[in-house]
């Protein structure tokens, strides 16, 4: 598009359906999923609301990966470690609070005030070091250009567990413990641990993904896909390409972040092994196969990484033990490589693209992506 | 608004169903999990791919051959013991999925042997909440002995504090002229040994304390210093590839001190692979020590031999079968005291009573206040080429290591536990 063209599109933006209903239009769809999303934890065993719970953390990672990718065209390999980030942030923090609480009254603390204060300020906490380390990230990610920055992001990665080893407070390999969010006493006869933490998931996950709706419909995303398609055209048009880069890869840090915080409240740990290169690359692989900029897609991915693993567990736990230990950890890894091969003949714009061609999800935005 | 309204409906469908079948995640008290009539069902984490396969991928299958043993003699009260491994990789984040998983997929009876003190640290909360017995951890951090927050855990090496003091104590005792000194993993293993030789030297007394890293590529600098250090005797809380490392590079400086060597980094015929030919004879004389009956003269070791050969391909056999198959001995006869129908309450009151005897070196010491078993360990040294247990045993308490006489378990029962 022209820049004059672009212009007037981003004056009238908003003139074509007013922010105000577009809003709450959000906000409602959102309540909606997400009530719809805790239903369905209902009708799940224990391990399977642990797998939805995991996915859900991966999601909201998949979710800011796939809008840097999809609208800014800038590619982070490096996004596990955003959510490491996020993980020791709430980890670190939320153990702080729970011994400053515990440390008042001499025992821990009961009731809902014991668990929800250090969730609170563990998430602030994660906010603040995936936001910081996004924004450090992003500043140096305006100054650079493709493989530039997938080859600084997959540096961070590598260098992950030699930081977590010099970082006394990151205590090395073994990692920090985040305190356990133990079920409210209201629920504790109707739900397990596990369902419990699913929903704690799918709540922070909500909060993580529904700005990143709200931002890709509106001017926000404009002007990323405005940088992305011509950095010249949209200075003349007054958007600042460097400015849209850094927000965009601090925005998607945020999300990882939270992605970290889901994973760190489910299993009350975090250390650099979780967050290494095979599932920062999960993490492109889950935004490619789902479909680059679409968040519907993004959820199918992460689906996708989290069960799939689990999938060739059980398949290979038949066959003899020598040849199904030589397969574990190597078959998914080939099966990964296969699916996005196959995705990407098939159906170039991921598996969003493909759903959209169905009936029932022709007129949601959901799927919508931004490949061309 | 067609989307609204067909996602509202999705919503109450979704809603309606998930109330009938709000049971299904429910907490749901029911009889003992992994237990039937004819069989146990147990589980356990173990590096079967990964950097730490190499050196500790054989502990499970010589279990599992041993549990073969059992089951073809009949089982335990009549049950067949099913030994479910899951491979982690030695990765923390792997071994909380696969926990997970054998306690919810496979709803195994307990958790035995799960490997490694990173990895297991980071499930054991989750362990500790579902109230799932999580027997004879396969590591000597002292973490597993708080019976106050983990009831339900017990360790099953030898701590390393304890091996720390006995490697000391034996190095005093031989040469009162000792300078003790002090090469450590940078992490419990390598604190735990430094807590036990300084039990016996005395605060502060060590002459020098290296440490290094598992991703570290050489110990030249940690030597150099020890040798500067004017040391004689050095203790290494240190695996097989660094205590290999040590001792080679020790001989490149021309440099002959007398290594005293924890069990987890002793074992001879791994160190002679990683040292060849030409760096053998620097193994003369090394002292370690162990707590397990891994010695060719023990009646345990010719059985664990033969079930090796019938039950594991013939699979060689090395330091770690003799350690696998004491884990599964150990486990077998704590289900057998469990009595004929036992629960996830009994086996832990079983292990606790502190009747378990073992097949080690002495008996264990199991008690509701102290969940390690092996306090007292035995002296092995490496002559002519063979790695052998000495005389000397060293029990080991808060008030140091004192010398005792080794009492071997003895071997009944072809190593099937009694049910009475």
């Amino acid at each position: 598009m022209s820049a004059h063209d672009l212009k007037t599109r981003l004056r009238t933006r908003d003139l074509r359906t007013g922010p105000k209903t577009r809003g709450t239009k959000l906000l409602l769809r959102a309540g909606l999923l997400t009530v719809l999303a805790l239903g369905a934890t209902f009708l799940l065993d224990p391990y399977r609301n642990y797998q939805l719970a995991t996915s859900a953390g991966v999601f909201a990672a998949v979710a800011g990966l796939t809008l840097l990718v999809g609208l800014t065209g800038q590619l982070s390999l490096g996004h596990a470690v955003l959510m490491a980030a996020g993980g020791y942030g709430y980890a670190l923090t939320a153990t702080w609070v729970a011994g400053t609480l515990a440390g008042a009254d001499g025992e821990v603390a009961d009731g809902v005030v014991g668990w929800l204060l250090p969730l609170l300020a563990g998430v602030a906490g994660a906010l603040v070091t995936a936001g910081v380390l996004g924004l450090l990230l992003g500043l140096a990610a305006a100054r650079l250009r493709g493989p530039y920055l997938a080859g600084l992001t997959l540096a961070l990665v590598i260098a992950l567990p030699s930081v977590a080893s010099t970082i006394p407070a990151l205590s090395g390999a073994q990692g920090v413990s985040a305190p356990f969010v133990p079920v409210p006493d209201a629920l504790s006869a109707l739900i397990a641990v596990e369902q419990w933490h699913a929903w704690l998931a799918i709540l922070v996950t909500a909060c993580a993904v529904t700005p990143l709706v709200a931002l890709r419909s509106g001017r926000a995303g404009l002007r990323m896909r405005a940088v992305h398609d011509d950095e010249t055209a949209s200075r003349l048009a007054g958007v600042d390409p460097g400015r849209v880069k850094t927000g965009a890869f601090v925005i998607s840090s945020l999300a990882a972040g939270l992605g970290g915080v889901v994973l760190a409240i489910v299993t009350q740990q975090v250390s650099p092994g979780a967050y290494g290169l095979g599932f920062s690359l999960l993490l492109v692989v889950a935004a490619v196969v789902g479909g680059l900029g679409s968040l519907g897609g993004a959820a199918i991915g992460a689906v996708l990484v989290t069960v799939l693993p689990w999938v060739v567990d059980q398949a290979t736990a038949g066959l003899p033990a020598d040849l199904s230990h030589r397969l574990q950890g190597n078959l998914e890894i080939v099966l990964f490589g296969v699916v996005v091969i196959v995705v990407t003949i098939l159906w170039p714009g991921g598996l969003s693209r493909l759903l959209q061609t169905t009936k029932f999800f022709r007129n949601t935005k959901l799927f919508q992506n931004t490949e061309r | 608004m067609r989307t609204t309204r067909s996602m509202s409906t999705v919503a109450v469908l979704g809603l309606a169903a998930a109330t009938a079948l709000s049971a299904c995640s429910t907490p749901a008290a029911a009889e003992v999990p992994g237990v039937t009539d004819d069989k146990v069902v147990i589980g356990t984490h173990q590096p079967l791919t990964g950097p730490a396969a190499a050196g500790f991928a054989s502990i499970s299958a010589a279990t599992a051959a041993y549990f073969e043993h059992v089951n073809a003699n009949g089982g335990i009260h009549g049950r067949q013991i099913e030994y479910v491994v899951k491979d982690d990789g030695y990765n923390p984040a792997n071994t909380q999925t696969v926990v997970r998983e054998l306690v919810q997929e496979e709803e195994v009876f307990a958790i035995v042997n799960g490997l490694g003190t990173p990895t297991h640290s980071s499930v054991l909360d989750y362990l500790d909440q579902n109230g799932v017995p999580d027997l004879f951890v396969a590591s000597g951090s002292l973490t597993w002995n708080q019976p106050d927050k983990y009831p339900n855990t017990f360790g099953f090496n030898a701590d390393y504090v304890t091996e720390g003091a006995a490697l000391a104590q034996h190095a005093v005792d031989t040469d009162p002229d000792a300078v003790v000194c002090v090469l450590g993993q940078d992490d419990d293993f390598g604190e735990g040994i430094l807590q036990g030789v300084e039990l016996v030297v005395g605060d502060g007394e060590v002459a020098t304390n290296q440490t290094y890293s598992t991703a570290d590529q050489d110990v030249t600098a940690q030597l150099g210093a020890m040798k500067e250090a004017g040391c004689t005797h050095n203790v290494l809380g240190t695996i097989n590839g660094f205590t290999a490392l040590a001792v080679g590079t020790a001989a490149q400086m021309e440099w002959f001190p007398k290594w005293h060597v924890s069990s987890s980094g002793a074992d001879y015929p791994t160190l002679v692979e990683y040292l060849g030919e030409e760096g053998t004879p620097a193994l003369e004389g090394l002292v370690s020590v162990n707590y397990l009956p891994n010695s060719p003269s023990s009646e345990w070791y010719e059985l664990f031999s033969e079930i090796n050969e019938e039950y594991n391909d013939g699979a060689p056999y090395t330091g770690n079968t003799t350690y696998g198959m004491s884990v599964g001995y150990q486990f077998a006869e704590a289900l057998a005291a469990a009595g004929e129908n036992p629960t996830r309450e009994s086996i832990v009151a079983a292990v606790e009573s502190g009747e378990l005897v073992g097949n080690g070196i002495a008996p264990l010491t199991f008690s509701a206040d102290d969940h390690f078993a092996h306090r007292t360990v035995r002296i092995a040294v490496v002559a002519d080429g063979m790695q052998d247990f000495t005389d000397t045993a060293y029990e080991v308490s808060e008030s140091g290591a004192a010398p005792v006489e080794p009492e071997q378990a003895p071997l009944e029962n072809e190593g099937i536990p009694a049910t009475e």
